[in-house]
Parts: structure tokens; C-alpha cells; sequence
């Protein structure tokens, strides 16, 4: 069994420090957002994490959910854990409270959701995809559907699931060919979908599908798609559960990790067509799917964070105890601890400089989103909304690639340990790889942070974000000690590169797309590095302050201090590598024949 | 059923560090936490409320940054909570804060009659566990200290069974209602709070009492109520020598005669004396 515990301080640090939880929680609607209210609440979140879901991560990796008949059991404990999750009121967290939401920030609830991704990924997705259900609904169903089925899928008595990809329709949903029919009050559904996470499992009585379909006088493309709602069984008008509907899990996806969670091959209308009653109004799915793509995309990007800090973690247990070799600085000495070793304490700070930097950088976007919902000023809210929809991109793809990159290392650390399967290490490896995929993949991601969030508005929202950084840069050079006048040189430079870069996209982004998505990755790979460096110094700027006070834990703030120019040394001269990558990569990327391939 | 439940804040001691050059505690950021022992008396009430019904109420008494203690006792399921504050309080010893919660749980009582009140086993601060004997002996209460398990609660008889954890054994002890209970350590794990318990515990007002709400005779309270006097706190030499073993096979006399040749051997001048 590998313990997990959550990193609290550093989610308090970052939520109080780098965030700022005062301006969401004196958002009208979040004055229950206090400090006290919000630590209470991570401290009982991280109990039923480091307690009831990380001690069955692994045994629910290596037993997988499975198919018997039907009807798919997952793992053991998952169940009961559910159960718990359930009971404590955990999946209402961030909900609206007229269907019995607790009505707290998206903030609070990212850092608490960070703790169910550690702990357990695969079970933790479950409500992860419900929560997209709940969204669509709260934003676009009618009141009908919403007295019917929002209440439930808040209170987690009954799950929702999320029903786009088809085997045709992976990224480009378009293509979707699910069948929907009208007849008396409501549709009939036909067609299979594919990558329907917990689209059948044990843990509720129902499951509420919400299903992209096109009707059949629908106009061609991305303008005929409506989204539905196809209950598992039919609900009668009382509430209790009537007629199974016509849908059927066909058989679960073998995959690489996440194996608890079950991922299902769902056939609507075998027979004479699944019920589902229509969402908003026909032909507008795909533009409801989008509205609630950022929350999800900032979810998934918390997935990065999330199996990074417990990489680390294990990683950093592992090199505590593990003895192997002498000190280098001691030759006749016993063999000590590997974490000794310069080299391990590189990996080490390496995964938790750049952790801590995806969680800042997550946690802030999703405070943007909270301001966008609530402010009171429209002028402050459509800027919160330009800055949350100009970084998701960045905490989906940057934050995820760096899950990967930091359980891989964590590996690493292990040695030969890492590579057995026994261990847990790997398993952490397994369940990011997923994570740049889903979603939308990483690349288009990329795309949609040059073209949508960049070129689009001629850098405008991206300036605002720069200035903001410059003036960092500034502060920075004022504050006492080296640590501060290194962190503020090496922001500079990045974030000179990164205006570069996109000057040089909003001049040929339109004139030449091929070119600006040759190098789209890179830049936001760049934009990524430098964003979280820049929250990294505000962190650091933090800390030094916070040092003043003789009751502050110094021991932490100082290790702040230092993992914050750990990534200024280390990470933010990359960004300024990646320019020519990005403004000549194209004179490459796409210049061979399809033929010489 | 209405079971009120003491508590006291005190220092976390796992978290406490000692500066490694003065060799001094460190008390900065040093978290407040519930006495650990107090959870055990609260979770066993919480089950009693959910199999009977009725309400707990956490009492303490401290300095007002206690309320934090109390509020995290409501997250986890108590119905409200009373924080007896009062500088006249300050330097109570057992005597004197047992004096001053029995007349706090005297006044909860005049509002609703008390069928249980439950104490930590002792605090991890001052580890007397004097107080929570000292408010059954003035509330004339049957006292049911280390209970290891509940057995039983009759709510028509008035009637209590506990399986008391004793010295070679265990006690079932039946005792009337009203009674004060100490829970031994890990007879229960406490439980999570929910999310619902998070939010009353918030937004349910304290009843903050001082002197004045509840104590009769301020002579009673605080330093001035308070006989015990500290006249020095040292630390305990550790013993030069070590503890022998003896072995010896065979009978008792074997075992007797082994022990007197060490003796014998350990102290040369020991026959001689005996002789004089």
C-alpha cells in the first residue's frame, strides 16, 4: 500500500498566497469561502483521500473493473468508498444550491477534487464526468429535466456520464452518426458510442447519459449535433425508477492505466430506441458541450497536478529510505539514504518545483473562472472570463504533459523498484498517459490557445496576462537577497521571449496557419514555463514576506522560497529556447512529402 | 437523549519541534487541536445520538480561540456547542475547572435534562485525568471511567452497561442514568465530517458563557479556586543502573535461591553484614 497525504499547507500557501482566496470568497454567493470554513473542509477531504480512496489505488489497478454479464463490478471497495464520498456531501461541493449544491468557489473545489485525483484517479473520475452532466444540465435543461434529474446527479445518488466519441468520431465530433428520432415528448436513440467513462458501474441505482445524436433533417456537420439525456432506467413521474431504457453496456476498453475505472463500449437502441429527452433546444449540443469544456479541460489539467504530487510523493518516500552508496563528500562513510544523492535531489526538486507550479497555475485559472461567474462588475467579469478561457488551454495540456513527465521521473528515482510493477510507482505512469489525450488532446489544445486565445483577439487578453507578469518582474527587483533578483532575471527573459512569440503568431497566424501550428506545442509549452514561473516568483514573494512573522512555519517558507528558484534556474530559461522552435519550426515540421514518411 | 461532551483545546504535541541549538520547544505554528482523548468520548456520543436521537453538546473552557475546537467538534455531528470563557478563569487547576463546567452543565441541564456526560480520559497537556471524576462527584453522577464499549443504553429504565477496561480483566458495570463516561483510547475511530456538519458548524452561533452566565461562587474558579501550586517542574534523572534478569530453572526455591546468590554477588559486603 503507497500513503498518500495531502500537500494541505501547499494547497492553503497557494489558494491564500499566489490566488488570493479573499477576492473569490468576497464574491457575492461565496461568503462562506472563509479561511476556517476552507481549511476545515480540506482537512476532512484529505482524511477520506490518504484513508478510504489511496489505500485502494492500487489493488484497484491491479483488478481492473469488469464485465460479467452485463452488469460491471468494479474493484473492491470502491463501492463502499463511493458510498462514503457520497454520504459526506463531497460530490455537491462546487453546485448550485437551489438543486442542493454547497454552492462553494470552483477554487475550493479544484483543491479538494486535487485530493480524490491523487488518491485515486480511476475513482475519482466517476464524479469528474458527472460533474460535466450536472453542468450541461444546470446551464441548459429545462426545468423539467432539471427537477427529474439534477438533484441527483448533485447529491451523487445518481452518477451522469458524458456520451461523444463514436469509433468515427474521435476529436472531430462532427462525424457523429448516433441517431435521434422525435416522437411524442421525446427522441428515440440509436447508435454506438465508444470511451464512455463509468458508463455502466455498481455504485448508483441509475445512470443518466447525456448523448450527442444528430437528427435526421439535422443540417450536415457540427451544426446538426443535439444532446440528449438517456436515462439507464426510465424515471416514472414520482420519482422512483421505472422501465430499464434501450441502452446496454457491449463490453469494457482495455487500456493501459486507469484500469479501475471502467471505460465502455455503450449501444443505444438495440431494440426500438433508448428514451432521451432533448437538451435546450435541438441542433445546439455541440455549443453546450462547450460551454462547460473549461471546467472539464481544468479538470483534467488537475489530473496532471494531481498524480505529479503523488509521484513525488512516492518517489520522495522511496529516496528517504531507500540506502545505497556513500555520500560523495564522505569516502570512507556507510552507504545512506539515496535521497543524498545530488543527482535524486535533482529529480526530486524537479518534480516538486514543477508540481507546485502546475497546481498555482491551475488553481489560479480556475479562480479567473470563479470571478467570470460571480462578479458584480461586467468589466471584471468578462476579464476573468478572458483569462480562465486564455489558460485552460495551458492547465490542460502543460499541467498534463508534466503528470507524464513527472511520474516517469518518479520512476526514475526508483531504479530498477520503479520498472516493477509491485511497487505503485508505474501505475502512476499508466494513469497519466491518458490525461494529454482525453478531453481534447494536447495538440489541440495547443491550437485552441494560438488561434482562439492568441490570434483571434490580437493578443489583447495574453497582454493583459504579460503585464501582469512585468510588473512582477519589477516588484522583484526591489525585494531583498539574491534568490529574488535571479527569479526576476529569469522571468524577464521569459516573458520577453513569450511576447515575442506572440507577436510573431498574431502577425502570421492568420497569413499562415500551417506555420503557426507547426509550432503551436512549443508555444504552450512556453506560455506554460513562464506562467507558472511567474506564479512561482509571486509564491516566493509571498514567502519572503511571510518569513517576517516569527510564527510563520519558517521551515516551509523557505523551502518556497527555494523550490521557486529551483524552477527559475532550471525551467524558465527553457521557455526562451523554444522561440525559434516556434517562429521556424515550420520551415521543417512540414516540409517533407507525405511520401517520404 | 441529551449528552454533553467536555473538551479542551490543547497544543498538537506530535507537531511541537525542539530548536536544535537551544534545545527549547518551539511553540510557534504549533496547531490547536482537540485533546485526542476528548474524540473517543465525542464519537461514542455521536453514535448514541444517531441510535437514540436526541442532541450533543461540546463544552469546554478556555481562552476564545477555543471556539476553533468546537466548531470542528460541530463538523464532525454535535448539535452546538457552549465555550465557558472568562479571564477570572485563567489558572484553574482540575479543581477549579471541574467546578466551573459542572455549573456550566448545570445551566445546559436546567434547559434540558443531561442523561450523559463524557470527558477525555485525560489530556495529552496535563495528563491529571482528574476532571472529568471531579464533575461526577459534584453533579453526584455514577462515574464510568475507562469504558472500553457501550454495551447497552435503557432509555426506559434508565439504565447504563459498559464494558469497563480494568487492571486484569474487564468490568461489564451496569449504572443509572445520569452517568459520566470516560471513553478509553481507541474504542472508536472518530468519523469524517461531512460536508452538511461543515457547514452548521460555520454558521451555528456559540453560546459564549462567562462567570456571570453560570458559576455561583467566583471563589471557586481561576487562580483563586485553585489549591494546587507548582513548586517546581524538573526533569526526572534517568537511573545510573539497569534492572537485572534473573534466570533460574526449576521450582520457586530454585528461583529464591537464584535471587539471593545475586545478591549476594552484586553486594560482596552483604554476607558480612548479615553476620554482624
Amino acid at each position: 500500500m503507497i500513503p498518500y497525504s495531502a500537500p494541505i499547507q501547499d494547497m492553503r500557501f497557494v489558494l491564500n498566497e499566489v490566488v488570493g482566496m479573499d477576492r473569490v470568497s468576497s464574491l457575492p454567493g461565496y461568503e462562506d469561502a472563509t479561511p476556517d470554513m476552507v481549511d476545515a473542509i480540506l482537512d476532512e477531504a484529505n482524511k477520506l483521500a490518504s484513508n478510504v480512496l489511496a489505500p485502494i489505488n492500487f489493488s484497484g489497478d491491479q483488478e481492473g473493473a469488469v464485465l460479467e454479464n452485463g452488469v460491471v463490478r468494479t474493484p473492491k471497495g470502491f463501492k463502499e468508498a463511493y458510498r462514503q464520498y457520497q454520504e459526506g456531501g463531497w460530490n455537491s461541493v462546487p453546485f448550485d444550491p437551489e438543486h442542493g449544491g454547497q454552492g462553494l468557489p470552483w477554487t475550493v473545489a479544484m483543491a479538494v477534487q486535487e485530493m480524490w485525483q491523487s488518491a485515486n484517479m480511476s475513482f475519482a473520475l466517476c464524479s469528474m464526468l458527472n460533474q460535466g452532466a450536472v453542468e450541461a444540465l444546470t446551464e441548459h435543461g429545462s426545468d423539467d429535466l432539471k427537477s427529474i434529474y439534477l438533484g441527483k446527479l448533485i447529491s451523487g445518488e445518481w452518477t451522469g456520464t458524458m456520451n461523444l466519441t463514436e469509433p468515427q468520431a474521435g476529436s472531430d465530433l462532427a462525424a457523429i452518426r448516433t441517431k435521434a428520432v422525435r416522437e411524442n415528448g421525446h427522441y428515440r436513440i440509436s447508435g454506438q458510442k465508444i470511451y464512455i467513462t463509468y458508463g455502466e458501474h455498481d455504485f448508483t441505482d441509475n445512470i443518466i447519459h447525456m448523448v450527442l445524436a444528430r437528427l435526421n433533417d439535422a443540417p450536415p456537420g457540427i451544426k446538426g449535433i443535439s444532446l440528449f439525456v438517456v436515462p439507464k432506467f426510465l424515471v416514472n413521474p414520482d420519482g422512483s425508477l421505472g422501465d430499464r431504457n434501450d441502452l446496454r453496456c457491449v463490453s469494457l476498453e482495455h487500456k493501459l492505466g486507469i484500469h479501475a475505472s471502467p471505460t465502455a463500449v455503450m449501444a443505444f437502441g438495440d431494440n426500438d430506441g433508448a428514451i432521451g429527452y432533448l437538451v435546450g433546444e435541438e441542433n445546439r449540443g455541440i455549443e453546450y458541450m462547450f460551454t462547460m469544456m473549461n471546467n472539464a479541460r481544468m479538470g483534467v489539467g488537475l489530473q496532471g497536478v494531481a498524480i505529479s504530487e503523488r509521484a513525488y510523493q512516492q518517489a520522495r518516500d522511496y529516496a528517504k529510505g531507500r540506502v545505497q552508496s556513500r555520500d560523495m563528500t564522505d569516502a570512507k562513510g556507510e552507504p545512506v539514504a539515496i535521497i543524498r544523492h545530488p543527482d535524486v535531489r535533482r529529480m526530486l526538486m524537479t518534480m516538486r518545483s514543477q508540481t507546485e507550479a502546475a497546481r498555482a497555475l491551475t488553481y489560479y485559472a480556475v479562480s479567473a473562472l470563479d470571478i467570470a461567474k460571480k462578479h458584480p462588475d461586467p468589466a471584471e467579469a468578462a476579464k476573468g472570463q478572458a483569462m480562465a478561457d486564455l489558460l485552460t488551454p495551458v492547465v490542460k495540456a502543460w499541467s498534463t504533459d508534466l503528470g507524464v513527465e513527472n511520474a516517469s521521473i518518479g520512476i526514475q528515482v526508483h531504479g530498477g523498484m520503479g520498472f516493477i510493477e509491485e511497487t505503485g510507482a508505474a501505475q502512476h505512469l499508466r494513469d497519466a498517459r491518458i490525461t494529454p489525450i482525453y478531453e481534447g488532446t494536447n495538440g489541440i489544445q495547443a491550437n485552441d490557445l494560438v488561434f482562439r486565445k492568441v490570434v483571434r483577439d490580437g493578443g489583447a487578453a495574453a497582454g493583459v496576462l504579460f503585464a501582469e507578469m512585468r510588473g512582477t518582474v519589477e516588484a522583484l527587483k526591489h525585494l531583498p537577497g539574491d534568490d529574488m533578483a535571479a527569479i526576476s532575471i529569469g522571468l524577464g527573459k521569459a516573458v520577453d521571449a513569450l511576447e515575442k512569440a506572440t507577436t510573431w503568431l498574431v502577425e502570421n497566424g492568420k497569413r499562415v496557419p500551417q506555420a503557426a501550428a507547426s509550432g503551436a506545442a512549443h508555444y504552450l509549452k512556453m506560455f506554460g514555463i513562464t506562467t507558472g514561473g511567474f506564479l512561482m516568483a509571486r509564491a516566493a514573494m509571498a514567502a519572503q514576506q511571510g518569513q517576517a512573522d516569527p510564527n510563520a512555519d519558517q521551515r516551509f517558507l523557505d523551502a518556497k522560497l527555494i523550490t521557486a528558484r529551483f524552477f527559475a534556474d532550471q525551467f524558465l530559461p527553457q521557455a526562451a529556447s523554444l522561440l525559434t522552435p516556434i517562429t521556424e519550426g515550420h520551415l521543417t515540421v512540414t516540409a517533407l512529402s507525405e511520401d517520404q514518411f | 437523549m441529551h449528552i454533553v461532551v467536555c473538551i479542551k483545546q490543547v497544543p498538537d504535541s506530535a507537531q511541537i519541534r525542539i530548536h536544535p541549538v537551544t534545545n527549547t520547544i518551539m511553540r510557534q505554528g504549533v496547531p490547536a487541536i482537540i485533546n485526542p482523548y476528548d474524540l473517543f468520548s465525542l464519537e461514542e456520543a455521536l453514535r448514541l445520538k444517531d441510535r437514540f436521537g436526541g442532541r450533543v453538546t461540546v463544552l469546554t473552557m478556555g481562552p476564545p480561540m477555543a471556539e476553533a475546537s468546537l466548531r470542528k467538534a460541530m463538523s464532525f455531528g454535535a448539535t452546538d456547542a457552549v465555550l465557558l470563557t472568562d479571564r477570572k478563569f485563567a489558572g484553574s487547576d482540575t479543581l477549579a475547572t471541574s467546578y466551573a463546567l459542572t455549573s456550566a452543565i448545570r445551566k445546559l441541564h436546567e434547559e434540558e435534562p443531561v442523561d450523559l456526560v463524557f470527558c477525555g480520559k485525560q489530556t495529552i497537556d496535563g495528563d491529571t485525568a482528574q476532571v472529568g471524576p471531579g464533575i461526577a462527584t459534584r453533579m453526584n453522577m455514577q462515574q464510568l471511567t475507562y469504558v472500553a464499549k457501550i454495551e447497552d443504553v435503557n432509555l426506559d429504565s434508565r439504565e447504563i452497561t459498559v464494558q469497563r477496561r480494568s487492571e486484569g480483566g474487564v468490568q461489564v458495570l451496569k449504572s443509572r442514568l445520569p452517568a459520566m463516561i470516560t471513553m478509553l483510547e481507541g474504542s472508536n475511530s472518530m468519523r469524517f465530517g461531512t460536508m452538511d456538519d461543515m457547514f452548521r458548524a460555520a454558521r451555528t452561533p456559540l453560546k459564549l458563557w462567562n462567570k456571570d452566565t453560570c458559576v455561583d461562587d467566583e471563589a471557586k474558579v481561576g487562580l483563586k479556586g485553585s489549591p494546587t501550586v507548582v513548586s517546581k517542574v524538573f526533569v526526572p534523572k534517568p537511573r545510573a543502573e539497569k534492572a537485572k534478569m534473573i534466570e533460574a530453572e526449576g521450582g520457586a526455591s530454585a528461583q529464591a535461591a537464584a535471587a539471593i546468590d545475586m545478591l549476594f554477588t552484586t553486594y560482596p559486603k552483604l554476607a558480612n553484614d548479615l553476620v554482624r
